[in-house]
């Protein structure tokens, strides 16, 4: 069992992401004496108020500026510190991502970044408050090691190894009440870096990350009703990326559709594509998020049907792509 | 206390050497922020040659004290002063600039021995000074931490979100400088965007702060001793200082902010940094 996983928490069915990460950060306060917290107002809504409680030396409120914010940490984390840092992603990755690219990625700053609301979890907020974004931003930086956890299992999980990972992290979680994807703390096997395998299938892969994974898991059950067989993976690292198990799919499916709550341009799905093209090898791709627009207001549920992000809207897409004849020749070896 | 004769002699001396050999490395690079960097070198060569605890040969001691140019720009005159202490070889300053050198216009700690923050873009040391002034309070450390801030640099708003937060986190193991040479790129501070009365808006912001002559080793002294009494609030320096002083054909212009010398110009800047010397 990792470093830090000696303890369950039994009601995580009834805690969102967020919830689940400030139990496990505060946990990890009593585990690393160098552990600092960092918010920018929004101790309340990151739910790290219980560290604040337990450890308010180590607790730092900056007030509603992020550029300082980084700063800090960065400075923090030069002199010995492990800063964690907690605010919405929509100001994490975008208000202030000079000072993230400049004061922790450039300078090789052990920063670790809980990104809260992202994607179009905060739902009502609407788009000012909604990060379809920050995949790519991220990504961008170089150094960045960048998770999207599926439920807050696997957000304890990668805040958790986070902590042993050498070098800046960016997790980004939702806000709602994301359905557990997981049965309990150790029931599954994370390791940054590592796709989840949910199930095996041999017509098409469906890969999602974050908060559209249950829904994959879901769209694949209704497929199966109908005779056709779905890998699903949970591709919980979007950097370093899962080049093998992405490989693995294209071979034994050469069909995939990504989901993600994220624009269709430069997130998970262009992550998978850059792979596969390296690959030379044929596969349909077909990304699932948001189409280059940027979000309505809704229920955080709604908006993932909206933008058939859910297992309605993945279902749809496994039938159009079953539908695509797209290379006749069977054989592989004349790729590359 | 006040600055022994010898004591002076030898701050002045060092200065006119720094100064100097920015002049030689704007030379053979082809270009530098050469009118930024003599505007701080002074206040530089007393932290450094007079009160840091900075060992050249262990750079990252978790004691020593921290020094964070965070007017980035400054670097060529902070990487003049590393080589001086011998934080690595002199000679290695020809190379600035140049493709491949450690040395570029904005020093990276990763790459420059001595350097504990990379800076460049504006608006990034304080923060990064108050977090080490923290970390260092946190952790019983004794070390202190001294940032230097460019006037222009605080037309940005995240230097007042540090300025905020350093008062609200009452970070007093911190001393930070504006090297107030009135200047930046386009013209005067004032006329591009006034950030008058300085004074008083730190204090506002709850720091203590004082104004001094910036090429006055007494004053810098004197103002720097006094921030390491203080115990209440943030301490600021608010040094007023000449762009391109030393050099009688660059002071007070903007256009010097960054350019080359041709070896006739490079004959007289130095013709000039002691004759200066001489007379100051």
């Amino acid at each position: 069992m990792a470093k830090g996983l000696t303890w369950t928490i039994d009601d995580a069915d009834h805690m969102t992401q967020a919830e689940i990460y400030g139990e496990v950060l505060t946990k990890l306060g009593y585990e690393y004496k160098n552990l600092v917290a960092l918010t920018a107002d929004l101790a309340g809504s990151t739910k790290i108020g219980r560290f604040q409680k337990d450890f308010p030396d180590r607790f730092f409120n900056v007030g509603i500026a992020e550029m300082n914010l980084f700063g800090m940490a960065s400075g923090m984390a030069a002199s010995g510190l492990l800063p964690v840092v907690s605010t919405f992603a929509a100001f994490a990755a975008l208000r202030c991502a000079e000072h993230v690219r400049t004061d922790v990625c450039y300078q090789k700053r052990n920063v670790k970044i809980i990104a809260t609301h992202s994607g179009t979890s905060f739902g009502q907020a609407g788009t000012t408050h909604h990060c379809t974004e920050d995949l790519a931003v991220m990504r961008a930086m170089a150094g960045m090691t960048v998770i999207a956890p599926a439920d807050a299992y696997e957000t304890a999980r990668a805040v958790v190894a986070a902590m042993e990972w050498d070098g800046p992290v960016y997790i980004r979680i939702g806000r709602s009440f994301e359905p557990p994807l997981h049965k309990s703390m150790d029931s599954f096997d994370f390791e940054i870096g590592k796709a989840i395998k949910l199930r095996e299938g041999t017509d098409i892969t469906v890969i999602a990350t974050g908060r559209t994974v249950p829904g994959a898991v879901e769209a694949a059950e209704m497929a199966a009703n109908e005779g056709l067989s779905v890998k699903v993976l949970d591709l919980h690292t979007i950097k370093p990326i899962d080049v093998e198990a992405i490989m693995e799919a294209v071979m034994e499916t050469r069909r995939i559709i990504t989901v993600e709550d994220h624009n269709v341009y430069s997130g998970m799905g262009s992550a998978v594509a850059d792979v596969i093209a390296a690959s030379g090898k044929g596969c349909v791709l077909k990304k699932l998020g948001l189409q280059d627009e940027f979000s309505i207001v809704g229920y955080p549920d709604d908006l993932l049907h909206y933008y058939k992000m859910d297992a309605d809207g993945i279902v749809e897409a496994i039938g159009q792509v079953m539908k695509m004849d797209f290379e006749a020749d069977e054989d592989w070896e004349d790729e590359i | 206390m006040a600055l022994k004769p010898a004591e002076l002699k030898k701050l002045k001396q060092t200065a006119l050497r720094i100064r100097e050999q920015i002049v030689e490395v704007t030379y053979t690079c082809g270009g530098a922020h050469i009118g930024g960097a003599m505007s701080q070198t002074d206040i530089m060569v007393a932290l450094y040659y007079k009160f840091m605890k900075f060992d050249p040969k262990k750079p990252l001691l978790p004691t020593r004290d921290r020094f964070i140019l965070s007017k980035g720009h400054g670097g060529v005159g902070h990487a003049v002063i590393l080589g001086y202490l011998d934080c690595f070889d002199k000679k290695e300053l020809l190379d600035f600039n140049k493709t491949g050198s450690p040395f570029g216009m904005h020093l990276d700690w990763l790459k420059v021995k001595g350097v504990d923050a990379s800076t460049g873009s504006l608006g990034h040391g304080l923060s990064i000074g108050i977090g080490m002034a923290i970390a260092a309070r946190l952790q019983n450390k004794k070390y202190h931490t001294y940032v230097v801030l460019g006037d222009g640099e605080l037309h940005g708003g995240p230097n007042w979100e540090a300025i905020m937060a350093a008062a609200h986190f009452k970070v007093t193991n911190m001393t930070t400088f504006v090297d107030r040479n009135k200047l930046c790129i386009d013209g005067p501070t004032e006329e591009i965007m006034g950030v008058e009365p300085l004074k008083d808006k730190f204090e506002a912001f709850g720091w203590k702060a004082v104004e001094i002559d910036g090429h006055d080793f007494e004053q810098i002294v004197d103002a720097v001793e006094q921030s390491h009494k203080e115990t209440e609030k943030p301490f600021v320096i608010i040094a007023n200082t000449i762009k391109g002083k030393g050099i009688d054909f660059m002071e007070g212009l903007a256009k010097w902010h960054y350019a080359g010398l041709d070896e006739e110009m490079k004959k007289q800047a130095l013709a000039s940094l002691r004759r200066m010397n001489k007379n100051g």
